[in-house]
């Protein structure tokens, strides 16, 4: 069961007039995968979501979720995923209660008092169930958002951009949120996003996107560990760090030195060893920065792109 | 289905401007009713006046039923908006607001919305014709009591009998829902082509002034496409108010404007059916 494609993406191509939003994609995401899916503004994350909900028509290619044409049989699949597609949006005339219950009797799903405090609770809105949504700040619609993607307890889950207008807290409760439904509930999720830490906080499987094309496709780690980490050393002197370096395999790794400001590019096994070699050596070492690697392979990928 | 019809007049009538057009009804039908009152004898009189000079007319001429015809007249014109004002926002409104994402992500196919939708508007529709109904006649007949209703033509004048007066009513008010609903299909048509609501209630308005000034034209080229104008077969229901009632004329109308609703229906369900949701 572990390798049971959840959603495959064919040869998908979408064009807006002479823009190619999204170019012949392809891509697979397994059951129990938190799959991130990468890529900067514009890069096409949208659309290809919209697609895979059936609210944009593709021009070329074919998607499958749970095995299912989505052409074919969208509502069967439909039953089966909850999504949030870009920001949320409710009848902000409504209270929460109310547009859940809404939302939960045209899906055919229980929509009893029981089952909506509970979603309500689980994104901690119970006080307010019975607020108009347009009193709501962005973050409680965004946690509205991820209560109505729960409410009919989906397989999948597919949330585009879950965090953007978030504060630290509200974007912390909602990687909680999301590792507590893959770990605890197995579910699997399609995270789209254009932060990297979170897709590389929560993520097993990702792909990188832009100008429409997927660039790679692959384990989070394996993806990591093609890259170096970029480490930034403040010493006290560096010229004679470099000299001190200077019959070592660590002067290989060295790229930058300037104003007491070392960078190195190298494999995160060494980083200690590097720190540990150079206080040996009398060299004061007030700190030790590494760059997240999938920042830099994600600048670096998206740039050779463009 | 049904559950969706329910939740589509949920949420209009959720809104306050669906309630416009029932309270611009509730202030104008009275306010009509009190100018006739002031002034409802001088009128007549002068619509009569030279009718007078051959004929002496008895009993109560200006009554609920004269008052309800004139306001079915006048206002015929003036409901297309108010109901354009709520079918032009049923689509429309969802794409300004953001939540086409949140419908049309449900598991239910999409003709079923854009029909629920439409299904929901014509109600909302009738039930404002409805309003105008029980308004005029109410009122009318609580003020001025029931008579004999005269009709005044360029052709004549046709008095009809006061038990031979309701079913007409009843039959044109019924006429004024299916016209209203034409309106209804022709914002609601608009309505799956634009993402804010304004588009469509002032491109319904355009098209039945258009029309109307059209109609209205002296030309010959305009008298020809004249018959290809639903706003032609809008005030048909005035051939209840003929004697005897030209029934081919009145049937005609009604085929016609139910081939009007069902053609923009359809090509709204169309529309709809492959539209890209952007919003």
């Amino acid at each position: 069961m572990a390798d049971e494609k959840v959603i495959e993406i064919t040869e998908l191509t979408k064009d807006f007039k002479d823009v190619k939003a999204v170019n012949s994609l392809s891509l697979n995401v397994y059951r129990g995968d938190v799959f991130g899916f990468l890529g900067p503004n514009g890069a096409g994350k949208s659309t290809t979501i919209r697609m895979m909900l059936s609210l944009i028509n593709p021009n070329h290619g074919e998607i499958k979720i749970f095995g299912k044409s989505l052409k074919k049989e969208r509502t069967s699949i439909l039953k089966r995923v909850g999504a949030i597609v870009e920001k949320p949006d409710f009848y902000g005339y409504l209270s929460a209660y109310k547009n859940l219950e809404i939302l939960g009797r045209i899906s055919g799903t229980d929509v009893s008092n029981r089952r909506i405090m509970e979603v309500l609770e689980l994104v901690g809105l119970e006080k307010r169930y019975g607020s108009k949504v347009k009193t709501f700040s962005h973050g409680m619609k965004q946690r509205l958002g991820l209560a109505q993607v729960l409410l009919h307890d989906p397989d999948l889950i597919i949330l585009d951009e879950p965090t953007t207008g978030l504060d630290p807290q509200g974007m912390k409760e909602i990687r909680e949120l999301i590792i507590h439904l893959s770990r605890d509930k197995k579910k699997t999720l399609f995270l789209s996003s254009h932060i990297l830490y979170e897709v590389e906080l929560v993520a097993n499987r990702m792909t990188i996107i832009n100008k429409g094309k997927a660039i790679v496709e692959g384990e989070v780690d394996a993806l990591l560990n093609m890259n170096k980490l970029k480490v930034t050393f403040e010493v006290n002197d560096s010229e004679q760090a470099r000299q001190i370096l200077g019959g070592t395999d660590y002067i290989k790794d060295l790229e930058t030195v300037a104003n007491n400001i070392m960078i190195f590019s190298m494999s995160s096994d060494k980083v200690a060893g590097l720190n540990k070699y150079l206080i040996e050596n009398k060299i004061e070492v007030s700190a030790v920065i590494p760059t997240r690697s999938l920042e830099e392979y994600f600048l670096n990928i998206t740039e050779k792109a463009s | 289905m049904i559950t969706l019809i329910r939740i589509e007049l949920y949420k209009i009538f959720k809104k306050w401007r669906t309630y416009i057009g029932f309270m611009v009804i509730a202030v104008i039908v009275p306010v009509i009713n009190f100018a006739m009152l002031a002034e409802g004898e001088k009128s007549l009189d002068f619509m009569t006046r030279n009718l007078q000079q051959s004929f002496v007319f008895v009993g109560n001429l200006l009554n609920g039923y004269l008052i309800s015809y004139f306001i079915l007249t006048s206002l015929a014109v003036h409901i297309p908006f108010l109901i354009a004002l709520v079918a032009g926002d049923l689509l429309a409104g969802e794409a300004t607001a953001g939540t086409y994402r949140l419908l049309i992500t449900r598991p239910v196919a999409r003709i079923k919305i854009v029909t629920s939708k439409f299904i929901a508007g014509l109600i909302y529709s009738n039930l404002l014709v409805l309003w105008l109904a029980v308004m005029s006649l109410g009122i009318g007949i609580l003020i001025f009591g029931v008579g004999e209703l005269i009709v005044i033509k360029s052709s004549g004048i046709i008095i009809f009998a006061k038990n031979d007066i309701i079913w007409r009513f009843i039959f044109a008010y019924g006429f004024a829902g299916l016209s209203m609903t034409v309106v209804t299909a022709l914002a609601f048509f608009f309505s799956s082509l634009v993402e804010n609501a304004i588009g469509p209630i002032v491109s319904t308005m355009a098209v039945i002034i258009v029309f109307l000034i059209l109609s209205a034209l002296p030309i010959d080229f305009f008298r020809n496409i004249e018959p290809y104008l639903f706003t032609t077969y809008m005030s048909s229901w005035r051939n209840l108010f003929e004697d005897p009632v030209d029934y081919q004329a009145f049937i005609k109308a009604i085929a016609v404007l139910s081939l009007h609703i069902i053609i923009l229906f359809t090509i709204t369900a169309w529309i709809f059916k492959r539209k890209d949701i952007l919003t």
